[in-house]
């Protein structure tokens, strides 16, 4: 029967109650508080939900249902370079798929992970607008497009080199 | 008033305006099976998601005379004029009983011992709708069941109506559940998946109460209880509280609202318990204390004293105790200190009773038998314990008492009534009536009338106090000067409108009784399962005031053996010994966001 206490950063809950007073702390702007504040923080932990909820003045299973619902909405910390797959329809006709199964295999992470290092994060998503150039990834903010499994490999090494 | 005629299963039926096809056709004695859908019928309980479509119907005519292309949920579709509803076609038979075998291919097929076989909801539909087979073969749920001090979740046995999530949310506005996830594993969870004890959960057991399957049920005591009767070395004692005797009944046939104390007494005794007490007795001792605290604000109050917390708040409901600590600490000096009727019953078993049957404390094993899951929770507080030992060892429900019955091969209803064992078994009117919304501020009133005027009620029955609406008020005349501004409450979202108008300093009122169910203890989270039907709910709630009426006392403070215990061993309420067997502080339990 203790009490249950959430430990944050002062910087961190100032800057999410700031973000949520953005939204005049209505329950209504429940996403758009949470697309800024993954913005923000790169992902959405527990610390930072419960700091929401206690803002907006919504129960935290209730944002975590939110949370948990978009696949847009990550609870584990992005990879420095964040690779994601789509697998909208065209893409995943042109076969996204097999895309997608190279970078798992050549990363070692499933879908939705982070690998050991927090270089790369691997996600899938629907439809970036660029389906002329299907199948397509992205890895940050660059497009990747016309990619085929082969092509994967080259791909992560590029990132690697970097390092 | 705007009304609608049309045709159901080829009989004319003229509805109000608004109203579903499901309602219009009950209005015809068409009962349209449903599996979410859930509504108990003027006591605040509303789950309308639309979501399970087991009460598709065929529309062969709409608004604009041609067929619906889409079969329509009954429950969630509103009539129109003309319309033409076929609650029976192949189309529909055949439909219904496919989306009954997608629900099925991902349900455990587990009846035999499921805890909640002959009382479920999708069992009653398996076998109402035929289903001999489960065409269906997928992915199947494997989450591991949770184990907290009261309720059980096993959430493979889920089918996702969204009940629970709605009281919690909606009635009670705990929120310690959401659906979580999407597509297949979506789920009804608590945030982050953690342990209910972690979370935002009251243990009301209403999510128990409303859940059609065996996802939710409660924690069962009753093969710990059997060992422990067998014991030789253990004196085994059972206290009762009011409103299962209301209720224990329907689980052996009888009608809603049969009365069966004496039934219920002699089934306890037949069962082996050493000694057959009743928490009524207890209730009359809460009301003197907490009357006695409560003319003791109040008289500082009046004198002008504004360090005094008013309105009082009652602090029997368990479940209204964990959501004060959880979401209003700041609050937690309104509510009296009043331990609840059945942790007072404990505490003076194992200190005063113990003593008198010359019994050690480890060799008493105290028992309850509650309408309500919060109480399980409730002997478990730490500050309920003596050297780790607690007041009130366990707590069994209604419904698991009736199992109990069942196995030990009672005739329940055969049985010949049989009193309450002395001295702890004594009660009154007063204390019956604890059972429902507004009986606790009533039976306060009657002994605080008196104790204040030192007159004679000339009325005993506070009808004004009575009801089943979720907020009812109610100024009660005491003397010249002294008008009691009084609330009742019942539902936490309600109760959480009386700590919001308490923290604006905006309450009027003098005292402010709380219950956590719908229409109090009567359906509370352990009681016989209701399936949504408020007529049985209306029925104990009416049982309760017959049981009041039928006891020859009906004032707390003029129960002979309440005034014993005061001369020989309390003293006098709220004494020294009073406050160190019978009153509690409460914690500040909130979640707190710190800084590291």
């Amino acid at each position: 029967m203790s009490e249950v206490k959430i430990k944050i950063r002062k910087e961190v809950q100032d800057k999410i109650a700031a973000i949520c007073k953005h939204f005049r702390n209505d329950a209504g702007e429940l996403i758009n508080v949470l697309h800024q504040t993954q913005d923000y923080l790169g992902f959405l932990p527990v610390e930072a939900q419960e700091v929401i909820a206690q803002e907006l003045h919504i129960p935290t299973a209730k944002v975590y249902g939110v949370v948990s619902f978009y696949s847009f909405f990550s609870m584990t910390p992005k990879g420095k370079y964040a690779i994601s797959v789509c697998m909208g329809t065209a893409c995943y006709v042109r076969g996204a798929e097999k895309v997608l199964d190279a970078f798992q295999r050549e990363l070692g992470i499933k879908v939705g992970e982070t690998d050991k290092d927090g270089l790369f994060s691997l996600n899938s998503l629907r439809c970036v607008g660029a389906c002329g150039l299907a199948p397509v990834a992205l890895v940050g903010d660059k497009v990747y497009g016309r990619l085929t499994a082969d092509q994967v490999k080259n791909i992560v090494q590029e990132y690697r080199d970097k390092e | 008033m705007d009304t609608i005629k049309l045709n159901i299963d080829n009989r004319e039926v003229e509805v109000e305006k608004g109203t579903t096809i499901l309602k219009a056709a009950q209005k015809l004695g068409i009962d349209i099976p449903t599996l979410c859908h859930f509504e108990l019928n003027g006591l605040n309980v509303h789950n309308k998601p639309g979501g399970c479509r087991i009460c598709v119907v065929e529309v062969v005519k709409d608004f604009n005379g041609r067929p619906r292309r889409n079969l329509a949920p009954a429950c969630v579709t509103e009539c129109v004029p003309d319309m033409v509803v076929r609650t029976n076609s192949i189309r529909v038979i055949n439909s219904r009983k496919t989306v009954l075998e997608l629900i099925l291919s991902d349900h455990p097929n587990d009846c035999l011992q499921c805890a909640k076989s002959g009382s479920c909801e999708l069992q009653n539909l398996a076998i109402r709708l035929g289903v001999r087979e489960i065409p269906y073969k997928g992915e199947q749920s494997s989450y591991s069941m949770e184990v907290s001090p009261s309720i059980v979740r096993d959430m493979n046995k889920c089918v996702m109506c969204r009940r629970c999530e709605t009281v919690c949310n909606e009635y009670q506005s705990v929120g310690a559940l959401s659906a979580i996830n999407r597509g297949f594993p979506a789920v009804v969870s608590t945030a982050f998946d953690q342990h209910l004890t972690e979370s935002s959960c009251v243990f009301c057991g209403q999510c128990v109460a409303v859940c059609p399957v065996g996802a939710l049920t409660e924690v069962d005591h009753t093969n710990r209880l059997i060992r422990d009767i067998a014991n030789p070395n253990k004196k085994v004692v059972v206290q009762v509280a009011p409103a299962v005797r209301v209720a224990l009944g329907e689980e052996f046939g009888m009608k809603p609202g049969s009365i069966v104390t004496g039934k219920l007494t002699a089934a306890l005794k037949q069962l082996g318990f050493d000694y057959v007490f009743d928490t009524d007795w207890s209730a009359d001792l809460t009301i003197m204390e907490e009357g006695t605290e409560l003319i003791g604000r109040l008289t500082k109050y009046l004198a002008g004293d504004k360090s005094v917390k008013i309105p009082l708040m009652t602090s029997c409901c368990p479940a209204w105790v964990n959501f004060f600590e959880k979401q209003f600490p700041q609050l937690r000096e309104y509510p009296s200190s009043a331990k609840s009727p059945q942790e007072m019953f404990g505490a003076i078993v194992k200190s005063y009773f113990a003593d008198k049957i010359n019994t050690k404390r480890e060799d008493m094993i105290c028992v309850s038998v509650m309408p309500c899951l919060a109480k399980k929770f409730e002997c478990e507080r730490d500050e309920f314990k003596t050297n780790g030992n607690p007041e009130v060892d366990y707590s069994i429900s209604t419904r698991e008492l009736a199992r109990l019955i069942k196995i030990s091969n009672i005739d329940f209803n055969n049985l010949e009534d049989v009193a309450f064992d002395s001295p702890l078994g004594e009660s009154t009117g007063a204390a019956v009536i604890f059972g429902a919304t507004g009986g606790v501020m009533e039976a306060a009133v009657r002994t605080a009338y008196e104790v204040i005027t030192g007159k004679t009620l000339p009325k005993i029955d506070f009808t004004e106090l009575r009801g089943l609406e979720g907020v009812r008020e109610a100024t009660v005349h005491v003397q010249d000067g002294l008008d009691l501004k009084l609330a009742v409450v019942y539902g936490l979202s309600n109760a959480r409108k009386m700590l919001e108008q308490i923290e604006r300093g905006e309450s009027p009122y003098h005292a402010i009784e709380v219950m956590a169910c719908p229409g109090g203890c009567i359906d509370g989270g352990g009681q016989p399962y209701h399936h949504g039907d408020a007529d049985i709910v209306k029925a104990r709630w009416e049982a309760i005031y017959q049981a009041d009426k039928n006891m020859p006392i009906r004032k707390s403070h003029e129960n002979p053996s309440i005034q014993a215990i005061y001369k020989e061993f309390l003293g006098e309420p709220c004494s020294h010994k009073s406050h160190e067997l019978l009153h509690t502080t409460y914690f500040d339990r909130k979640k707190s966001i710190e800084n590291e």
